[in-house]
């Protein structure tokens, strides 16, 4: 079969273009409401469209459903996909790759730094109850996680990480004021390069919503996780980083001479 | 005094028949007997000890409210004084009262304040001073629960006034949006829709503040901090709505984590009318010390027990964690323990909403027949207790329309296991928080099988021996056997403690807690022998009514 590059959705015929969709309306159930969800649907691109169901919600809304014909084509050369650059795995292939790459459990140690008290992100991350439907790191079994809560400050960070042999360090910084999440960050991210030799350092993580994932050079940090991150991305790439491909392209970069913070 | 509204809670018609599985009347028997034991000798470690949110909860009660500028609360402020002073064990009652005896400060907030600034010294009183000191305490604490037995006369009037949901299972929706003033129309909306209950999520993490925010709050991570402001602005609105609609509308939330006791204690004096209140689940799921739960969760029991409020227990959480068919025995195991637990904390059979979840990977064969085994076990083993049913969570994929099946299957489910409570399930589950549209939906679906198959089991009579009951007999007997291995722990430990040492081997959820880990560990404290607490002697009183049980 040859590679097609142009589609249209598909309903029982090739070509067909056909698509369905539900939305709601803040209008009131009757006549007015199903020919607004008529004219949103043309200008959405279904044409012809149909209004197969109308329901009041309420005195003031009405549920549509709408199937219609779209006349838009795909063009598949032009799809962009930005791939995540470590692959998403189940608790149960985290536990698999740290038991065999790493032959003991891999340390994680997480806390706030700074004055921020607010360690919702961090206990999304690292809480067995997690974040998003999914289990926290605690929740694996090959995971040590020693969660050191808020207001932890960098020396302490730093120490509580060499006594528990970290392999990784998760902060996050939630509430900020005039940039301190980026200062803290930096002197955190110093602190470490400075206790520990370049190819001993544990894998720092930083997350929080007021960081943005281009932002972990720039910090001294191997990763910046941002809003809406989830406890298996962040285990994922811990693996892919301390026992996966990603270990060699960390310790290459670990290898180039530190821009100074 | 008396609590003269005991034992006038709303009764459940019992007379439904609930007996589908033929189960072992000495196993069942035997399942109590062992859940008790591993309960008593926590019972007795909560006994012995104190925490600072049990003494805030106190000060609470006695009327002490308000924060700093910085937002500290004054119960706050004022324990961590008199802890400075003269520590923990001994109650914060008498050293507060007997400064107020001695005229250190005209009211339990200016001695806060004076307190705050290092003004006032405190001393455990001794001889008269020591009488005078607990009777002043007394008459302060006693006042803060006869408005709670005020509050609770007051939802009894008021649902006579307006009338109680029209059917079993009552309907429970949940708002989050961050913000009170968010969460108020759409509460009110819920309830004009349909829903019975209305719980209002808490904030992440809320449970891990070691103080209870104060005033409306506008701001939070995926939920409401629960404070004594939002819960006086929500119960108002709902007040407002049931006398619109007729009946009585619910409020749930959250007397969990560092500060349970005294959420408990806002709750009583909001006339909030449910709570969620699980024995083990700060310790399981959210890393608090077991000591400090232990305590906390005895006080807020006691609580809810005179407020004639309703418990949530959290069972659910544990087949979100683990497989819920391997950890169907959990689950049971959790149940007995949480009504043993309810129980000695003077809960009566209609307060104790014992949990559980439809979270059976649907691609399991049978997993509809397992699911309704596990229902009607649960149903079976507590025939008073408002059970409540959780809708499926782990299972939910995205896929929407399938999503709406399997809800159709939990609300089957539920009504042909008599289920009290039924929290209504979200296609959108895992997507979005819910849309105006998805509770719309998700509520025909519940009236659809209400409507449909409402007393189907008044119909269904599960073969003696067949899938269901063989199943349901299955998980009971793993139920005892981990009860058993929890008891079995106790032969040469370090605290001769079973369910303790359990705990700490990782026996539930995959969670190992040691005793002496854990948040909140610094807040607890073992009582001196002259420890006095008015409320833990006005809670502990002997009720007269109790005493022999089953």
């Amino acid at each position: 079969m040859s590679e097609k590059t142009i589609v249209r959705p598909y309903g029982d015929t090739t070509g067909d273009g056909m698509v369905q969709v539900s939305f709601t309306l803040p209008v009131p159930y009757g006549k007015r409401a199903e020919g607004a969800a008529a004219q949103l649907a043309h200008k959405m691109g279904l044409d012809p469209a149909m209004v197969v169901h109308a329901k009041s919600m309420g005195p003031d809304f009405t549920f549509f459903v709408v199937y219609g014909q779209v006349s838009h084509l795909v063009d598949l050369t032009a799809v962009e996909v930005v791939e995540r650059d470590y692959p998403l795995l189940s608790p149960k292939d985290v536990n698999l790759a740290v038991r065999k790459g790493l032959r003991r459990r891999m340390v994680v140690v997480g806390g706030c730094i700074g004055t921020d008290a607010h360690t919702v992100g961090i206990d999304a991350i690292l809480n067995i109850k997690g974040f998003a439907g999914e289990k926290g790191l605690e929740y694996y079994r090959e995971l040590r996680v020693v969660n050191l809560g808020a207001q932890v400050s960098v020396p302490q960070l730093v120490a509580r990480a060499q006594e528990e042999r970290a392999d990784a360090v998760l902060v996050s910084q939630v509430v900020t004021q005039r940039e301190a999440h980026i200062l803290n960050a930096k002197e955190m991210s110093a602190a470490f390069r400075e206790a520990y030799p370049s190819d001993r350092r544990p894998v720092l993580v930083l997350g929080g919503p007021r960081f943005h994932e281009s932002m972990a050079d720039g910090l001294g940090v191997d990763r910046v996780f941002a809003r809406g991150t989830t406890p298996a991305e962040v285990a994922s790439f811990l693996v892919d980083t301390i026992v996966g491909p990603g270990r060699a392209r960390r310790i290459d970069r670990a290898a180039q001479p530190q821009e100074s913070a | 005094m008396t609590a003269p509204t005991r034992g006038r809670g709303p009764r459940h018609p019992v007379a439904r028949s609930r007996q589908k599985l033929d189960l072992d009347p000495a196993t069942v028997r035997r399942a109590r007997s062992l859940a008790r034991q591993a309960g008593r000798p926590i019972v007795r470690l909560a006994k012995q000890h104190t925490t600072v949110s049990v003494e805030r909860a106190t000060l609470r009660l006695a009327g002490l409210q308000g924060a700093d500028p910085d937002g500290i609360p004054w119960v706050n402020r004022l324990l961590d004084a008199v802890r400075g002073d003269v520590g923990l064990e001994n109650g914060v009652s008498l050293p507060v009262w007997d400064a107020l005896v001695r005229g250190d400060a005209g009211d339990l907030s200016t001695l806060a304040q004076k307190a705050a600034t290092g003004s006032v010294r405190f001393r455990v009183p001794e001889g008269r001073d020591l009488v005078r000191a607990r009777a002043a305490a007394r008459r302060a604490v006693g006042g803060g629960l006869k408005q709670v037995d005020g509050r609770r006369r007051e939802r009894e009037r008021l649902i006579r006034r307006w009338g109680d949901a029209p059917r079993k299972p009552w309907i429970y929706l949940i708002v989050a949006t961050g913000d009170i003033y968010e969460d108020i129309p759409q509460a009110q909306n819920a309830a004009r829709e349909g829903a019975d209950i209305i719980a209002v999520i808490r904030s992440t993490g809320q449970s891990l503040l070691d103080y209870v925010p104060e005033g409306a709050t506008r701001e939070g991570f995926a939920g409401t901090y629960a404070t004594q402001e939002n819960f006086r602005l929500m119960r108002a609105a709902l007040d407002e709505t049931s006398a619109e609609l007729g009946r009585y509308v619910r409020l749930t939330n959250y007397a969990s984590g560092l500060c349970m006791p005294e959420i408990a204690a806002l709750a009583g004096l909001q006339r909030l009318d449910m709570m969620l209140n699980d024995s083990m689940y700060g310790i399981l799921f959210r890393d608090i010390n077991p000591v400090r739960t232990f305590v906390d969760q005895r006080f807020s029991r006691q609580v809810h027990a005179r407020a004639g409020i309703i418990i949530n227990t959290g069972e659910d959480n544990y087949l979100t964690t683990a497989d819920a068919v391997e950890a169907a025995h959990t689950v049971t195991v959790s149940q007995l323990l949480n009504e043993f637990f309810a129980t000695e904390a003077g809960l009566e059979d209609w307060q104790i909403g014992l949990g559980h979840a439809f979270e059976i990977d649907p691609a399991v064969p049978e997993s509809f027949r397992m699911e309704l085994a596990h229902a009607l076990l649960a149903r079976q083993l507590f025939p008073k207790a408002p059970l409540k049913w959780m809708p499926p969570t782990r299972h939910m994929t995205g896929d929407v329309f399938r999503g709406y099946l399997l809800d159709g299957f939990f609300n089957l489910a539920g009504v042909m296991s008599s289920q009290d409570i039924l929290l209504v399930g979200m296609m959108t589950e895992a997507v979005v928080t819910p849309w105006l549209s998805d509770r719309d939906l998700a509520l025909q679906n519940v009236r659809y099988v209400v409507d449909a198959a409402g007393r189907l089991h008044e119909d269904f009579h599960p073969a003696p021996d067949g899938f269901i009951a063989q199943r349901a007999r299955q998980v009971l007997a793993e139920a005892i056997d981990l009860l058993e291995d929890i008891l079995s722990h106790k032969g040469g430990s370090r605290s001769g403690n079973g369910l303790l040492e359990a705990i700490a081997d990782g026996t539930f959820g995959l969670m190992r807690r040691p005793a002496d880990g854990g948040r909140g560990l610094d807040g607890v404290a073992r009582k001196a022998a002259d420890y006095y607490n008015p409320a833990a002697e006005l809670l502990d009183g002997p009720d007269p009514r109790k005493g022999a049980r089953r």
